[in-house]
């Protein structure tokens, strides 16, 4: 666009005034937490005692203990059924109710969270009054509400995955002996492994950060992360919340550095591979094409 | 026409069974209402590199993968060996397949690509192994074998292709455009490579090409298809020589067509009164059909003479400007146009200017065109 010319200043300082918008409150939220003084607005000095007093609260080890229990299961069930859902979006061409299928897949994405929740809670309810079961609310509700959501995020991934991958790698493998099943699990699901990885983490991190739907489908005793950091602000500021806040964003970024540096190595790998290929292919072909010393060289 | 018994033979030279192997009968595929594949028959005899040529979009495609069973036909039989494969799915059928894109897995190594067909039918380890270092000899890839796709070039993914489908010793190979990925170089010393392999290994292999050179190289016989119809079927000389309608004619190499109706018809010399020509066009054969019929001859480019001296009307004869000359070392392509308009191409060997001590022809000149009248093909459609 600007062909390679330098940014105009005026554009430069709205650029930063956009990124200071951003990221000032993160970086004062991370300084902050090392505040030692009670007040969350004045500055009492470095310390590291709500680090501590973190550690020693149990109501928040208990969240973030079934935070992380939840959302390691509702990523796992929503992997499971999103990626099958996104197989059939992509590989079983038009069928019946085709459309109304998709679009019911996608929906969770889109509906607001609170008509969700609530729909869910009622269903809960319901099903409570007939069947006697789930007996309680926590642990299953939530984990079956956050899958829900998490599935259409799973299956939208998974699914443009494989419309990028060749048909005829599916075929080929039909073609020498396996069936469809087998295919699945040798061919298929090794080629969008990626895409699931990616649909797993997403769905942690939203899990993880789900508040509404929570707030809903949680009972006595089953209170998450999220829940804890809400309900203690409506309380007050707590400078305990902003160490809690401070870990996590430096957990998530060591995270997605290194999933960065694992994808780009990986990248780079494939791409100097594809490099020697070509060269190897552009030299000249010894006399026989290579037969003679190849198979003296075999492994 | 010749009906393609006449001995084929492949470069090799490889016996070549007279015995139909896989037959072809009335295969018919609809998409919606338009025929893919229209009422196709086609007989192969073992040991044969058949080849299917058609531009893009003709069925041969479609044809190819009901053969593999991709696709169910929507009529017809086909039968391999005797067992009719027709409703087989294509993981039972002896068939394999290269596919265009080579379909390579890519989170396998060479190794393990060409082993996949050989574990799905459950052969003991020790024969996986000696059958796959079979294979990566005869396409001379043993030291490649613990290589990903992606890091072998596209020649090399070509025969790790290849030793794939091969590696089940298939009843039948179906090879997809089997160089249409590599670029033109390549592709014309991996052609004879090709061949060599397939000899080596004696497969009986039907390709599809849309590349009328490759398939004239590699092929024993070749079908023609268009709009969904096989048009003919032989030798690529029997092709070439006598195609059976204007669209074989001017798909296999460049002709010259004379559009006309008969107006002598004896046994031993036809006369068609062209417009285009300006004149008639004498045949030293008879033909089947009443006066008056609307044919047309064709006349290959190399059989179209051309002199200066001075011009007596007489058949198989005009005379006209040259309008271009396309110089090609050896030979030269001149483009002579007739008082009619029509634009007739002549190859003439640059020698034969030099032999009769002559300055070749330049452009405008008028000169004349002639043939011999026992070389003309007359076609009826």
């Amino acid at each position: 666009m600007y062909n390679g010319n330098p940014l105009p200043k005026t554009l430069k300082g709205v650029l930063l005034l956009g990124f200071l918008f951003l990221y000032v409150p993160i970086v004062s939220l991370i300084i902050y937490s090392f505040n030692a003084s009670k007040l969350v607005t004045v500055w009492g000095g470095f310390s590291t005692r709500w680090y501590v007093s973190l550690i020693q609260n149990d109501q928040i080890i208990s969240a973030v203990t079934l935070s992380i229990k939840i959302a390691l299961a509702s990523a796992t069930a929503a992997v499971v059924l999103g990626t099958i859902a996104g197989f059939v979006l992509a590989r079983f061409g038009r069928f019946r109710g085709s459309t109304l299928f998709a679009g019911m897949m996608t929906a969770p994405m889109v509906m607001p969270e609170v008509i969700t929740g609530l729909s869910m809670l009622l269903l809960f309810i319901s099903m409570q009054q007939f069947f006697g079961q789930p007996s309680e609310r926590g642990f299953f509700t939530i984990w079956a509400g956050h899958t829900t959501l998490c599935m259409a995020y799973v299956a939208v991934v998974v699914r443009s995955r494989l419309i990028e991958i060749d048909k005829s790698l599916e075929e080929a493998a039909m073609d020498l002996g396996a069936r469809p099943m087998k295919i699945f699990f040798l061919i298929t699901l090794p080629l969008v492994s990626q895409a699931i990885a990616s649909g797993f983490l997403l769905s942690i991190t939203l899990s993880l950060d789900d508040l509404v739907t929570t707030s809903f489908l949680s009972g006595p005793g089953a209170t998450t992360l999220p829940m804890v950091i809400f309900s203690k602000v409506r309380l007050g500021l707590n400078p305990e919340i902003n160490a809690l806040a401070a870990i996590t964003v430096l957990l998530v970024g060591i995270f997605v550095l290194v999933a960065n540096y694992l994808m780009l190595s990986a990248q780079r790998n494939r791409m100097r591979a594809m490099a020697a290929a070509m060269r190897e292919n552009d030299a000249p072909a010894p006399p026989g094409n290579g037969a003679g010393g190849a198979v003296a060289t075999a492994p | 026409m010749m009906d393609a018994v006449a001995q084929p033979k492949t470069a090799a030279g490889a016996q070549v069974d007279e015995k139909p192997y896989l037959q072809i009968a009335g295969i018919v595929k609809k998409f919606g209402d338009h025929f893919a594949v229209d009422h196709v028959d086609l007989t192969i005899r073992r040991h044969e590199i058949f080849a299917l040529l058609g531009s893009s979009g003709c069925g041969k495609s479609t044809l190819l993968r009901m053969l593999a069973g991709m696709e169910r036909p929507t009529a017809g039989k086909i039968i391999l060996d005797g067992q009719d494969i027709t409703a087989l799915a294509p993981y039972d059928r002896p068939i394999n397949m290269m596919f265009q894109s080579y379909a390579l897995f890519p989170h396998m190594t060479v190794e393990q690509n060409i082993a996949f067909g050989l574990k799905q039918d459950r052969l003991p380890k020790d024969q996986i192994a000696a059958r796959v270092t079979e294979m990566l000899d005869l396409v001379q890839l043993r030291k490649f074998a613990s290589r990903k796709p992606y890091q072998l070039s596209g020649g090399q993914q070509q025969r790790v292709a290849l030793a794939r489908s091969l590696a089940k010793r298939p009843k039948l190979l179906l090879l997809d455009e089997p160089l249409g990925a590599l670029d033109k170089k390549l592709r014309q010393q991996t052609q004879l490579e090709l061949v060599n392999t397939l000899e080596t290994v004696g497969v009986t292999c039907i390709m599809v090409t849309h590349d009328q050179e490759e398939a004239m190289t590699m092929a024993s016989r070749i079908g023609i298809m268009s709009e969904g119809r096989l048009l003919q079927v032989g030798t690529p000389t029997e092709i070439y020589d006598f195609p059976n309608c204007r669209f074989t004619a001017e798909f296999i190499g460049e002709t010259n067509i004379f559009g006309g109706q008969v107006v002598v018809d004896e046994p031993h010399c036809v006369e068609i009164e062209s417009a285009e020509l300006g004149g008639r066009i004498q045949i030293d054969h008879g033909i089947t059909g009443p006066k008056g019929m609307q044919v047309w001859a064709s006349i290959r480019p190399e059989d179209v003479r051309l002199d200066r001296g001075e011009f007596t009307p007489a058949p198989n004869a005009a005379r006209g400007k040259i309008e271009d000359i396309a110089y090609l070392g050896s030979y030269s392509i001149y483009h002579v146009r007739l008082p009619s308009g029509k634009v007739v191409k002549s190859v003439v060997p640059s020698s034969r200017w030099y032999e009769a001590g002559e300055e070749p022809p330049t452009w405008g000149e008028s000169v004349n065109i002639r043939w011999r009248p026992d070389l003309p093909v007359v076609l009826t459609m």
